[in-house]
């Protein structure tokens, strides 16, 4: 018999990204129910034990100015914390934390149980269904015992309704009616959950299969179940999936290592904490040290000799894998004069004696991988827990989704994380917050919320993964980001509190806060540029102790703050009435009078750019009814469906003079598109 | 988008354009654009718009009057004074008559003023350049269109033409650009940008992964790179500036065997219309070179090493002259003796010319001119058509008689018109572009000079290296985009 649920909104893994959609649904009040595949799987972090790290650590700020959960999530678990480059600009400071796994998951597990409105739910699901499923199914199902539908691949009973449906129906309704829509999803026990949006978060296991050298197991990461029917439903929906491939390194026994031949890699003596929410006091903490090694000649030797028996070089593995993430054996193969590999031994946990092997990717067979190993400082002795895998899975190309992450196939169907085609879970968990909250306004009947490449790490990430041909998995860098030095992970709270605020994650007092916080920066900086100082003898003194050279003439306070060898602290002496405030807000004064120059740079590129954004593109739009547009151009437009002539002109292949006669149709057909 | 697709052509409406990348304007017009706008040539007068918000700003900075500086804010709408352009020194370049138009009664319905010159490529683009310099970008393709047509001053189906054309041209336009860019320009140019992209790949990586690649002692290896990078931008800029003259004119080759009649020709030219406009030394090669005017296009004949042997002269032009006189010609003039009729070395100079006309169709056009009907023909037009098939034209002439040979001055007007024949206005308008892009470039490479100075860390010395990066690559017509991704990952090993 069939039984059917009704909830709001169905979340279909718990990684990163699904507890991030399903806490931020559940949070604006929608019941949301969480299927993963194993509930001692959620947000596990199957491959490195790192959270944040360069540009990802801007990530997971703006994840939690949005109102996400993994930075608090973070500050809660880690065991080792570290700015990076922070002998470089602000705009490349970013924090990088250790994790213990296991608290990591076990805490936001607590957090997804004593969500209000969020139901967990350890079950596979099967199928995604429409509006013309579950007509279906309240039609003629009641006497079938038959659990899923078409699996056969026949033609599905869906299509031959909308088909009859739409011969029925006035032409006018015809696209809305055939539209499909997204009705509920089915499970693995026949059972039906009806709601309004699914968001899809499989991450690396719809159709997985690990490689270990010759050995193949067609299990999803860390020999977890993979998925499976859900391959078939997106092939019924219209949705064509592609094939990716990542990898991961061996965990050891930590007791079997040598530490006394690596160098210790400590954490931070000053603990920032990833949250803005986070008290600082909480996170000064006892930390865990990672360690560095090398491999040699030795280690190389072995990989070159057993090439053929590694799966990519034999050619068993399909998927696309990361050029950014190498394997060994592709450093081996890629970089041959490079004698030597960095490896970083990180602690999975506290409470486990594994130890991560960050660096030595492989899937090499087992023989191989113990000999490599062994022949690192340090890992003469090792002892390999878990092996190194390959891991392929299916995933989607996002060229199928809008900017909001909704799919354009199907209405109310939203994708986000790895079956996107990025990678990280930092990545992952922004886009699980944006599906979350955009699969809400959409119920909501709200706006979508997307966030501008000029605003945020999130909004470059998105509409990369939307707009450009990516062949491998995506992974955020600073270099992706044009505008980065207003994109810095210390002000995300100053560019994006206000969308968490407006989309109901963000608490009055948290946006009343920034705003205040903004207020002060302004004020102080405004009062930093009035001020000036005179030659006088005590300020010559001061100066000359600060090793800075005297004033021939007065200047600005901001002037001062401008030399190299001095800081808004430093100069303390000379501004005896500064007002009292706290430190991320003179860290902002001190940041936006340092580097005006550069920041007024880009804003102004900002402002060229953001004309183009602005400037939308119907979505009903007839690409064939555009005369003069080249074929190249045409065709690309069709296959992307950009939203503003901004994303347009992203669209390799489209050039300026395409761009400028979509310019001229789009005013031509102003009246039509607009009413 | 690919920054391929943005290099110059003309517009039907007359105006040039140029390939700034869109995201530097929208149309909506609030920055201020400028372009000849008519055709770039010896005619008698030529005109340079600027339009937009700063147009009347722009030019009172470069105009004056007999008494000094002209303002031009004072003038009413729609008037014209009289005044010089005066470049940066002050020095007077050009009398010039200036309307100045004021929103919305202009054109494009924005500020617009236009400078009335006395034409000729050399002296429009010194005057386009020095608009440039004081803070106009050079339009786009059919931008002053766009702009009257946003602006509601033209109707839909004038806009629309005049886009359906730029888009069909925009291939052509693309293709006959890098024909027209000198080999040993994007070549340099090319290396600036492999220079550049090899320091940002490193310096991401760097950031990206700093357990990997410290950047210690960088700052010192940069600013070598970049002063050296910045002296050689600088150098290729003065070369540009000394090369404009010599690139007046659609290059032309007389290629034919000894005795065929290439003097005779060269004179006929040179005498019908009023003489050698220009002589030369070749400041590239060891050439000289002259621009003859024929029905008022300027043709710029290449390689005259034959054009000076007198008459009596034993010549020696082997198969090795032939070649280096077609060289990168557009068009080529090739004589047979029609009295002598095909001999074995005009056999070979036709294998020649095949061979230059296929590497570029589209741009090369071949004249053959069948001479000495005067004399006992042995062959016909006929025969040589199908001796050589690849001639664009046949003519039978005289050049001694002068029967026939004017036929070859409407051939030629005739090719010019109809788009066949690229007239080298469009290697200076390119030029213009690019001599604007290199500066740009100039300007980010001295910005990043400025913060390794003022000890800034490295991530700062990126920005102004994209910036240059990018106004190279708008020369080169290469894509932007992705290159710097590709690169950190092809040259750095990352990640973990």
């Amino acid at each position: 018999m069939k039984y059917t649920i009704e909830t709001d909104v169905c979340v279909i893994g718990a990684g990163h990204a699904g507890c991030e959609a399903a806490l931020a649904c559940s949070r604006l009040g929608l019941r949301t129910v969480i299927f993963t595949m194993n509930v001692d799987s959620i947000a596990m972090m199957p491959c490195n034990p790192h959270i944040g790290g360069s540009s990802k650590g801007h990530l997971v700020r703006e994840i939690d100015a949005l109102g996400g959960e993994m930075a608090k999530n973070i500050d809660k678990t880690f065991i080792q914390s570290k700015m990076l480059n922070i002998s470089k600009g602000p705009a490349v400071h970013s924090l990088r934390t250790q994790a213990d796994k296991a608290e990591y998951s076990k805490v936001m597990r607590q957090v997804l149980e004593n969500q209000e409105n969020l139901t967990i739910r350890q079950a596979e699901v099967t199928d995604i269904l429409t509006q013309f499923d579950l007509e279906e199914i309240s039609g003629t199902e009641q006497d079938r015992k038959s659990t899923g539908i078409n699996v056969g691949g026949d033609v599905s009973h869906s299509d031959l309704n909308s088909d009859k449906k739409s011969n029925n129906d006035s032409s006018n309704n015809d696209i809305a009616l055939n539209k499909k829509r997204v009705a509920g999803v089915r499970i693995h026990t026949g059972t039906v959950y009806s709601c309004k949006a699914v968001i899809i978060c499989t991450g690396t296991y719809l159709n997985a299969r690990c490689l270990v050298g010759e050995s193949i197991t067609e299990t999803g990461p860390g020999g977890m179940q993979r998925s499976t029917w859900l391959k078939d439903s997106m092939n019924r929906l219209g949705i064509p999936l592609r094939r990716f491939k990542t990898g991961t390194p061996a965990r050891m026994d930590g007791r079997t290592l040598d530490y006394s031949k690596m160098k210790i890699q400590p954490g931070d003596p000053v603990v920032v904490p990833f949250s803005y929410s986070t008290d600082p006091a909480d996170v000064q903490i006892e930390q865990v040290p990672c360690w560095l090694t090398y491999t040699n000649e030795e280690t190389h030797e072995i990989i070159r000799e057993n090439l053929d028996r590694s799966p990519i070089y034999a050619g068993i593995i399909e998927g696309t894998g990361p050029r950014y993430c190498p394997s060994i054996e592709d450093k081996v193969v890629k970089f041959s004069d490079k004698g030597r590999h960095h490896v970083f031994i990180e602690p999975e946990g506290r409470s486990t004696n594994e130890v991560y092997v960050d660096g030595m990717s492989s899937s090499m067979p087992d023989d191989v991988q113990q000999r490599m190993y062994r022949t690192v400082p340090g890992l003469e002795n090792c002892v390999i827990v878990k092996n190194a895998y390959a891991i392929e899975y299916d995933c989607i190309n996002a060229n199928q989704l809008r900017l909001s992450l909704e799919t354009r196939a199907v209405d109310g169907l939203f994708c986000a994380g790895q079956f996107n085609g990025s990678s990280g879970y930092e990545e992952a968990a922004a886009q699980g917050l944006i599906a979350g909250i955009n699969a809400a306004n959409k119920i909501r009947g709200r706006e979508p919320l997307i966030l501008k490449r000029s605003e945020a790490y999130i909004g470059v990430l998105i509409d990369d993964l939307v707009t450009k041909d990516n062949r491998e998995p995506y992974r955020m860098m600073t270099s992706r980001a044009e505008y980065r030095l207003l994109l810095r992970q210390d002000n995300a709270d100053l560019r994006l509190r206000k969308y968490g605020y407006q989309e109901g994650l963000i608490t009055q007092d948290q946006y009343d806060y920034v705003c205040y916080k903004e207020q002060k920066i302004t004020e102080e900086i405004e009062r930093l540029k009035k001020i000036r100082i005179g030659a006088a003898a005590s300020n010559q003194q001061i100066l000359r102790s600060l090793n800075s050279a005297e004033l021939k003439t007065a200047c600005t306070l901001a002037e001062l703050i401008c030399r190299p060898e001095l800081s808004y602290e430093k100069i303390a002496p000379l501004d005896p009435d500064r007002p009292k405030l706290t430190q991320d807000i003179t860290s902002q004064v001190e940041i936006n009078i340092r580097y005006e120059g550069y920041i007024d740079r880009q804003k102004k590129q900002v402002l060229q750019f953001e004309k183009l954004e602005q400037k939308k593109i119907p979505s009903g739009i007839d690409y064939d009814d555009v005369g003069s547009l080249r074929n190249e151009a045409r065709q690309k437009l069709k296959e992307f469906l950009p939203s503003s002539i901004g994303q347009a002109s992203r669209i390799s292949g489209v050039t300026p003079a395409d761009v400028t006669v979509l310019l001229i149709y789009l005013e031509k057909n102003r009246g039509r598109f607009h009413g | 988008m690919t920054v391929s697709d943005q290099l110059t052509g003309i517009d039907p409406a007359g105006y040039d354009y140029s390939g700034h990348d869109l995201t530097e304007s929208d149309g909506s017009g609030n920055d201020t654009i400028a372009a000849s706008a008519t055709a770039m040539s010896d005619a008698g007068i030529g005109i340079i718009r600027v339009s937009g918000p700063d147009a009347i700003r722009i030019c009172t900075g470069i105009c004056t009057n007999a008494k000094g500086m002209h303002d031009l804010e004072t003038h009413a709408s729609n008037t014209i004074v009289f005044g010089y352009v005066v470049d940066e020194e002050g020095s007077r370049i050009d009398e010039v008559m200036v309307s100045v138009f004021r929103a919305p009664r202009s054109y494009t319905t924005e500020d617009t003023v236009e400078i009335n010159t006395h034409g000729g490529t050399y002296l429009m683009g010194r005057i386009l350049d020095l608009v440039l310099k004081a803070g106009a970008r050079l339009a786009e393709p059919g931008e002053f269109t766009k702009r009257a047509f946003l602006g509601g001053r033209i109707d839909l189906s004038r806009a629309e033409a005049v886009m359906d054309l730029i888009s069909s041209q925009n291939e052509f336009a693309r293709r006959s650009a890098l024909a027209q860019l000198e080999g040993s320009v994007s070549e340099k140019i090319r290396e600036f940008r492999s220079m550049i992209l090899y320091e940002m790949a490193f310096i991401e990586s760097a950031l990206d992964d700093p357990d990997s690649y410290s950047l210690d002692g960088y700052p010192q290896h940069l600013e070598e790179i970049c002063t050296k990078l910045l002296g050689e931008m600088k150098d290729l800029l003065e070369t540009g500036e000394q090369g404009a003259i010599l690139k007046e004119g659609i290059r032309t080759a007389i290629i034919g065997r000894p005795n065929a009649g290439k003097s005779s020709l060269l004179n006929y030219l040179a005498g019908t219309e009023r003489a050698i406009v220009t002589e030369i030394a070749g400041t590239t090669r060891d050439t000289l070179q002259e621009s003859v005017r024929v029905r008022g296009i300027q043709l710029r004949l290449t390689d005259t090493a034959g054009i000076h042997e007198t008459q009596d002269r034993v010549e020696k032009i082997g198969i090795e002259r032939a070649k280096s006189a077609i060289g990168q010609s557009e068009l080529v003039l090739y004589l047979i003796d029609a009295s002598e009729g095909i001999t074995p070395e005009d056999k070979s100079i036709s294998l020649l010319l095949k061979q230059w006309k296929n590497e570029l169709p589209a741009v090369r056009k071949c004249i053959l001119l069948l001479n000495k009907s005067d004399l006992p023909p042995v062959t016909d037009e006929k025969s040589v058509r199908e001796f050589f098939g690849e001639a664009d034209a046949v003519l039978s002439c005289s050049l001694k008689t002068g029967e026939g040979a004017e036929e070859l001055g409407h051939i030629i007007e005739k090719m010019y018109h109809m788009g066949e024949l690229i007239h080298q206005n469009e290697v200076l308008l390119t030029n213009t572009r690019h001599r604007e892009e290199v500066r740009e470039a100039c300007r980010s490479v001295s910005l990043v000079l400025d913060s390794i100075r003022l000890g800034m860390s490295e991530d700062f010395f990126a920005i102004d290296l994209m910036n240059a990066y990018t106004s190279l690559g708008k020369i080169v017509g290469e894509a932007v985009e992705d290159d710097l991704v590709e690169e950190i990952f092809s040259r750095f090993c990352m990640g973990k």
